[in-house]
């Protein structure tokens, strides 16, 4: 055990590593430390906000997908609905429509019926008289019988 | 590896244990020189040669290795960090930088930890003292005649490279340690720090006396028992790192075949050229087997012959004794820094704490 010298030599080398070490390594190191830690965790923030942001989004998405779905669900109630009653109403027409039609066509039959009796009716007549002047002859006035042979022939 | 008598054995480890000491010689002190004895006339700042020369000194001296080493190795500390802090980014980090962080966040840990006051500066102060305390004993695990052999070489006599076994360089620490605690002590407490070592722990004027007394001990033996632990921690291990070293060396050395016949025919002085022979071999042998030309078994084989031709089983045993006190030297040297860096902690901790 000589202590010497050396004893303060080793104290002011000691104070000179110290002061380097407060003044020009510790600081930095610890500092780029704590940036980093504090980027880290920022960083780790940032996801879960995203995570959360994205779980939002989601449920948003589904909320919102079904909602349209009920819409087009709805839409196309309605749509079928509308389909049938056009169908419905257009059914209803045409049988509308065809009754009458068969009325008119009814009605026109029965008037062409009434008008083929007519011309029948007055055929007959001329027919008749054709045939009366045949036997008779010429000896019958013409206007005389006239009157005769319509009466005979409306009771036809 | 020298140690081959006894009397050589103590040389051995008294070189092992002397510092590089530069320093003043007294006027009046007797010089052995190679011409003969020679007296200084004036005070002489010079190399001390050997002990003897080095205790001479006395307190103007300096140990050149220790100062060396433990400056070396707080620039090396300060290189690697500052590279690590002008580095330091808030992007991801790698390598190096990570291993960097990791410690500054153990040592930020034990200061939040034991520190509870408001201090800048304690949390670089106990990254100092754990960083550089850390690598002064890792010195430890060097080869014991690694370093000293090579300075041998290159004409310097003495080389301790293990700072923190040198007492001057603990206590240097210690009473840094211990200054800042007084200083801390003053500027948070004021006259409560004078109130504290002179009112405790008995609270009355008459018993002033005992309780500065007490108190003055308590306080001193912080700086002692700090250094003092660290100090003979290390050099403990240290010793035992020689006495591994010295107990197989003299077996090694006069070999199990060849190296008595070269001690024979060549003098010692050639062990060094002959191990070199061994050493190469080996080595080819270990790399053959890389190369996958020997198989693993038969290079074991060869090893072991190898050195036991080269007397090297001592060797062998020696180098196995020093790896498993290494290994376990390994949880001595960070335990011993950290044992200093909390303890500074908890010094300034309680420089800080008002009542306690």
């Amino acid at each position: 055990m000589n202590i010497n010298l050396t004893l303060f030599g080793q104290m002011v080398t000691f104070a000179i590593f110290v002061w380097f070490c407060m003044k020009f390594v510790w600081p930095v190191i610890i500092g780029a430390m704590e940036e980093r830690q504090q980027k880290i965790a920022d960083g780790l923030d940032a996801a879960d906000r995203a995570m959360r942001d994205l779980e939002a989004a989601k449920s948003e998405a589904t909320d919102q997908m079904k909602e349209a779905k009920q819409e087009a669900a709805g839409i196309v109630d309605q749509a079928n609905k509308r389909a049938n009653q056009i169908v419905d109403e257009a059914k209803v027409l045409a049988v509308a429509e065809g009754d009458r039609l068969k009325v008119a066509a009814e009605a026109e039959i029965e008037q062409e019926i009434n008008r083929a009796k007519e011309e029948l009716r007055s055929k007959v007549a001329g027919l008749a008289i054709a045939g009366a002047e045949k036997i008779l002859e010429a000896s019958i006035d013409d206007k005389a019988n006239r009157a005769l042979v319509d009466k005979l022939a409306t009771q036809l | 590896m020298s140690g081959e008598n006894p009397a050589s054995t103590t040389e051995y480890i008294q070189h092992h244990l002397q510092n590089l000491v530069y320093g003043k010689l007294p006027a009046g002190f007797e010089r052995h020189t190679e011409s003969g004895l020679e007296v200084l006339g004036a005070d002489t700042w010079t190399m001390a040669h050997g002990a003897s020369e080095a205790a001479a000194m006395g307190f103007w001296a300096i140990h050149v290795d220790s100062m060396a080493w433990s400056i070396g190795l707080g620039v090396l500390f300060c290189w690697v960090f500052r590279r690590a802090a002008v580095r330091a980014t808030t992007g991801v980090p790698s390598g190096m930088l990570n291993f960097i962080e990791m410690i500054v966040e153990f040592i930020d840990g034990s200061v939040k930890d034991s520190f509870h006051g408001r201090n800048k500066m304690v949390a670089p102060l106990a990254l100092t003292i754990f960083v550089w305390i850390f690598l002064m004993n890792l010195m430890d695990l060097l080869p014991v005649d690694l370093v000293p052999k090579l300075m041998g070489l290159a004409g310097v006599g003495y080389q301790k490279i293990v700072p923190s076994t040198d007492p001057n360089i603990t206590m240097g620490m210690a009473l840094g340690v211990f200054i800042l605690m007084i200083y801390y002590n003053i500027k948070i407490k004021g006259t409560g720090f004078i109130k504290e070592l002179t009112m405790h722990p008995f609270n009355h004027w008459a018993f002033i006396p005992i309780n500065l007394f007490m108190e003055l001990v308590g306080l001193l033996a912080k700086p002692f028992s700090l250094g003092l632990r660290l100090f003979g921690n290390m050099y403990a291990g240290e010793m035992i790192f020689i006495l591994i070293a010295m107990m197989f060396a003299a077996g090694a050395g006069s070999g199990l075949v060849f190296g008595g016949l070269n001690a024979q025919l060549f003098g010692t002085e050639t062990n060094g050229a002959f191990w070199l022979v061994i050493f190469v071999l080996v080595c080819g042998v270990c790399w053959m087997n890389l190369k996958g030309k020997i198989s693993t078994g038969r290079t074991v084989l060869l090893t072991l012959g190898l050195l036991t031709i080269g007397g090297g089983v001592f060797a062998l045993g020696g180098g196995l004794m020093q790896w498993g006190w290494a290994i376990f030297h390994i949880l001595v040297i960070t335990l011993q820094a950290f044992i200093f860096m909390v303890l500074t902690i908890v010094y300034l901790s309680m420089a800080h704490e008002e009542d306690h």
